[in-house]
């Protein structure tokens, strides 16, 4: 049994990718093939609809915030409501650390939103929950040249 | 906190994101990207040496154009360099580079690990981070992880650091003298790094269980603590007032390691935690927002999957189910499918059966009202899984009156779980026929022949409901589209038994014969072939339609046919008619005998269990796995085969009478187990090599079940006896032996009692050890008195070398480098063989994922084909296994290949599998 976070996405409707996270060796075509897959999957789904869809031999925990899909993708014996709430608080640091964020911010400082997934996943695995540890160890981050 | 500005530090690259944001279409982006790949290059190969701030500007450029979606060729040198940078925000760019565009097998892997090393090295905590983050390899990692003086944030990163090297390559990293101490990480003051360390020991706990036992105490008082703190207590690891809700996820996790603790104080500490999860969620909520909510549910549904995991506490299981009972009805999406999918598995524990069972009503509505398919899909799951025979008549009914409806994705499924729960809980055969002959109507497509096949062997085998079935396909058949398959099925019931309804001026022999014939053209040669069979029946049933059907069989269409098969018929049928006399007419096209009952059939077990002995009326698969949490998913599987093996055994019997000699062959091999002989059993055998658990012997007398699980080259195997009849059993004794000692082991045998009382079930535990490759399996000898008679029995216990596989995943790129590499001949065994079941894609990946191996999607470039990939430990070696099984379903054959690095074991997976299909 392994449990862990195979990858994490994050879409806008039009299927444009604004991080792409990996935790399993896939090569470049397959990537490609599960980006447009999750992409078709999600975006189809309404508000009725639960916040979970099997895919493959996985399955996506999902969350939509405005325009854009936050994806995990886990296994399907994972518990799938920390992972829900895992990708909310992964939003309430975005929104913190970017004042209010917005697709944009996420776009030009994409190199930075790679440093906020690495403190609060790392190697498939939540790392560290607490947004006021992460907030202060990316100000401290911030604050180097 | 600084807001962060628009690719603040770096003005050329927000302006060239600008560019590429303000561009009009595709040609206009790739033309501005091309300039700037062209303006990066010449810099890169300028004689100017660059500065560190430029270096990390364009190789971020680069990375934006690689993230776009383009292909980068050059810069990686660039990016290496930066990770030697006293800069951090330099350091930073170049791992992500490294991290996001260079894969391990690089030439550039070298230089990486110098910066990683140096990184490591360095002591400052925000560099060794990044390193750890991008981690390949280090063996230094366990000691950075329980120095005193490491960094929390570093020991997190260390941690999970740790943990993905021990998946990927668990012998770069022993852990043995770390091993202590980082258990001891569960007490850390800092709960990120209990949360990280938590996963950590989860994945080592299960390698190796033993090594890691400590760690239930520390997981049950860490737990302990957190639910029970004042939701402030834990200030930053409190998440919408609840507190520390991941890390309780993760502990519980944990603790679903380990069966419950033996330690009496700690399992009820550990009770009590469970006890009071369960009493919060009855609280009033202390928060309206959703994430109160969940982040409170989740730890809750961990908590029960725990309990059911233990499958030993009834108060909690029943208490458990009432809680999931609540969820059906909640506003929420995700909560109704959450607690359907959870109940699923609480439904095959003993304890809770009833109690789930009590949800049916809410449940049927599920099916019928909720607006996500994959909802719905729970439900069905959920009835399948609840279904006995006091409810299967409802539940039938109701799965039936969804698949009108039903998803296209979900119909054969459904269709399948039908014909299981129908024929496993048929106490009125009308109504069995009646079910299958509904499944034809509604869903033809997805009805297989194994489906159709059974209830023509029922009908025959029961003169009770022959006419009756005479009276419903005869009705059925009126429809002006109807299935073929139902044709098939009316063709051969008319054929039988047809004269019972003849009596009825409506369905009076030539009635039938031209409701029949009306069918005849849009049928495919098969059930043409069997049409003309019926007919010729006819004939002999009804001297009154002879010439109207020696007319038809005389036409053209028939005695000229392009297909052998149908003229051959033709003319056979039409020569038979016109020159036998009546007596041998009759002689030759007699009733088709009763099929012999086997013992291996779904159906003599259900009989069986219902016979004088008088089980209680429970699920067998349910009984026979003595209460284990098994998802249901599992058990439908096993009945699936199950039944896909009755059916195609009694095909070979449709097509030729069945002799004497046949049933008494059959008879033989029934009997064998019930005869006090010291024969060693084996026939149950071959049914566990894809799975673990189930009834490996049974007779009158004494049913042996068996639950097994493996780890590495570690198995543990429940063994339970269970009385069948209701006086003990006395001097009661069993024991094991090996023929081969030195290779697998029985490292110890629990002891038993030595009387069982009638109707009870004792339960033996074996502790196995695989030494090195094997093949003789170990044989289990039973000793009892019953009556004053000795009872000796001896069975095949089914320890095999795959079970001590360990799946691994890998890329379609590695398993055919893999595969190349394992090409010497002795590695590779392969076997071409004729398929023994019907082919059946869901099965067959069943199987092989039973198998004990890694099931590899998408690896083959031939969709049809199916590939696995895993490890089988033993204690002095682990040998790598690829296999690949190629289907022909054209010719029903299969090819079956194996690649190990020892050709010993190559043969003997070899055997094993290729003997499933």
């Amino acid at each position: 049994i392994i449990w862990l976070i195979r990858f994490i996405l994050i879409q806008n409707r039009a299927g444009k990718t604004r991080l792409a996270k990996w935790y399993m060796q896939f090569d470049d075509d397959e990537k490609q093939k599960l980006i447009e897959e999750v992409h078709a999957v999600v975006t189809v789904r309404d508000a009725k609809h639960t916040n979970f869809v099997e895919f493959r031999n996985f399955k996506i925990i999902y969350r939509r915030y405005a325009g854009l899909y936050f994806c995990i993708c886990v296994d399907v014996t994972d518990n799938n409501l920390a992972y829900l709430e895992g990708i909310h608080n992964f939003v309430e640091v975005l929104n913190e650390y970017f004042h209010n964020v917005c697709e944009l911010d996420l776009v030009f400082n994409f190199y930075k939103v790679y440093t906020v997934v690495d403190e609060m996943f790392l190697a498939g695995e939540i790392r560290e929950t607490s947004q006021t540890k992460v907030l202060k160890q990316l100000l401290m981050l911030q604050s180097l040249e | 906190m600084p807001a962060v500005s628009k690719g603040d530090g770096m003005r050329g690259l927000a302006v060239f994101i600008s560019d590429i944001r303000n561009c009009k279409s595709k040609e206009a982006e790739v033309k501005r990207i091309n300039k700037e790949l062209a303006n990066i290059r010449s810099k890169f190969k300028g004689d100017k040496a660059l500065d560190g701030y430029s270096k990390k500007k364009y190789v971020c450029k680069l990375l934006f154009i690689f993230l776009l979606g383009h292909d980068i060729d050059f810069g990686h040198m660039e990016a290496v360099n930066l990770l030697s940078s006293n800069k951090y925000t330099e350091k930073q760019i170049g791992y992500l580079f490294i991290s996001v565009l260079v894969n391990s097998n690089s030439d550039l892997i070298r230089l990486i690990n110098n910066g990683i090393k140096n990184d490591l090295a360095s002591r400052n905590p925000t560099f060794m981070n990044l390193a750890l983050h991008c981690i390949a390899f280090a063996s230094e990692i366990p000691r950075i992880l329980v120095a005193g003086d490491t960094m929390d944030s570093v020991k997190q990163s260390a941690a999970l650091c740790l943990l993905r090297l021990n998946r990927t390559s668990p012998d770069l990293v022993p852990m043995g003298e770390w091993t202590a101490r980082v258990v001891h990480l569960l007490n850390d003051q800092h709960l990120g790094v209990v949360t990280a360390a938590t996963s950590l020991i989860t994945t080592l706990a299960q390698k190796s269980p033993d090594d890691f036992k400590t760690s239930i105490s520390l997981a049950v008082a860490r737990l302990s603590r957190i639910v029970t703190s004042a939701s402030i207590d834990l200030q930053d690891y409190t998440y919408y007032f609840v507190a520390a809700p991941w890390l309780s996820v993760k502990l519980l996790r944990l603790l679903q390691c380990y069966p419950p603790p033996e330690d009496a104080a700690l399992r009820s500490r550990l009770t009590e935690c469970l006890e009071t999860i369960l009493n919060k969620a009855q609280e009033p909520p202390k928060s309206k927002k959703v994430q109160h909510s969940n982040a409170k549910n989740a730890v809750l549904f961990e908590a029960i999957s725990l309990i059911i995991h233990h499958d030993s506490e009834p108060t909690l299981l029943v208490r458990a189910c009432n809680q999931l009972g609540q969820f059906l009805q909640h506003r929420e999406t995700n909560l109704r499918y959450l607690a359907l999918e959870s109940m699923c598995t609480l439904a095959s524990s003993e304890f809770s059966h009833e109690a789930v069972k009590t949800h049916i009503e809410t449940v049927i509505n599920a099916l019928k009202t909720e607006r996500d398919v994959s909802v719905r899909q729970r439900a069905v799951d959920l009835l399948y899984a609840m279904c006995d025979r006091s409810n299967a008549k409802q539940i039938v009914a109701e799965m039936l009156s969804y698949l009108e409806t039903a998803d296209y994705s979900i119909r054969e499924e459904i269709v399948l779980k039908v014909a299981i729960l129908a024929e496993k809980y048929a106490v009125d055969y009308t109504w069995y026929v009646d079910t299958i002959l509904n499944l034809i109507r509604i869903a033809g497509d997805y009805v297989s022949e194994e489906v159709w096949y059974r209830v023509i062997q029922i009908v025959i085998n029961r003169d009770d409901v022959q006419g009756y079935a005479a009276k419903t396909v005869f009705e059925a058949l009126q429809a002006p589209a109807c299935h073929e398959n139902l044709v098939k099925v009316g063709g051969y019931i008319l054929g039988e038994f047809g004269n019972l309804i003849a009596g009825d001026s409506r369905s009076s022999p030539l009635v039938q014969f031209n409701l029949l014939h009306s069918k005849f053209h849009l049928c495919s040669v098969p059930t043409r072939a069997l049409l003309l069979s019926a007919y010729i029946k006819f004939i002999n049933l009804f001297p009154e339609v002879k010439a109207t059907i020696q007319e038809v069989l005389r036409s053209d269409s028939q005695l000229r046919n392009a297909d052998v098969e149908l003229q051959q018929r033709a003319v056979e049928y039409l020569r038979l008619s016109c020159i036998a006399s009546t007596d041998i007419l009759a002689t030759v096209l007699e009733e088709m005998p009763p099929f012999p009952e086997r013992e291996s059939s779904i159906l003599a077990k259900l009989k069986r269990k219902k016979g004088p002995g008088n089980l209680p009326d429970i699920d067998d698969a349910r009984r026979n796995v003595n209460g284990n949490t098994e998802h249901s998913e599992k058990t439908e599987t096993t009945n699936k085969v199950t039944l896909v093996r009755t059916a195609s055994a009694y095909l070979l019997n449709l097509n030729s009478t069945p002799t004497a000699g046949a049933s008494l062959l059959v008879d033989v091999f029934s009997d064998s187990s019930t005869l006090a002989s010291v024969e060693v059993s084996d026939e149950n055998f071959p049914r566990f090599v894809c799975k673990n658990n189930g009834v490996i012997f049974e007779n009158q007398l004494l049913q042996i079940g068996l639950k097994s699980e493996y780890r590495q080259n570690l198995g543990r195997m429940y063994v339970f006896y269970g009385n069948k009849t209701s006086t003990q059993f006395l001097s009661f004794s069993s024991s094991v032996t090996c023929n081969d000692t030195l290779k697998n082991h029985i490292l110890s045998t629990s002891s038993v009692d030595p009387i069982i009382e009638g109707g009870a079930q004792v339960q033996q535990i074996l502790n196995i050890e695989c030494v090195s490759d094997f093949t003789d399996a170990p044989v289990l000898n039973v000793q009892f008195r019953y009556g004053g008679t000795l009872q000796n029995i001896a069975v095949k216990l089914p320890v095999m070398l795959n079970k001590f596989f360990q799946p691994t995943e890998m890329t379609s790129q590695d398993f055919f480098q893999r595969w190349k590499q394992l090409g010497a001949p002795q590695q590779e065994v392969q076997k071409i063989f004729k398929a023994k079941h019907p082919m059946d894609t869901e099965v067959t990946k069943a199987k092989i994922l039973g198998f004990g191996v890694a099931l590899l999607d998408r690896v083959d470039p031939n969709p049809e084909n199916f590939v696995g990939a895993g490890v089988i430990h033993s204690k002095n070696t682990q040998v790598g296994c690829l296999l690949r099984l190629e289907p022909n379903t054209q010719a029903q054959m299969y090819r079956l290949t194996l690649r190990t690095s020892r050709d010993s074991v190559s043969q003997r997976l070899c055997d094993l599998l290729s003997e499933q299909f």
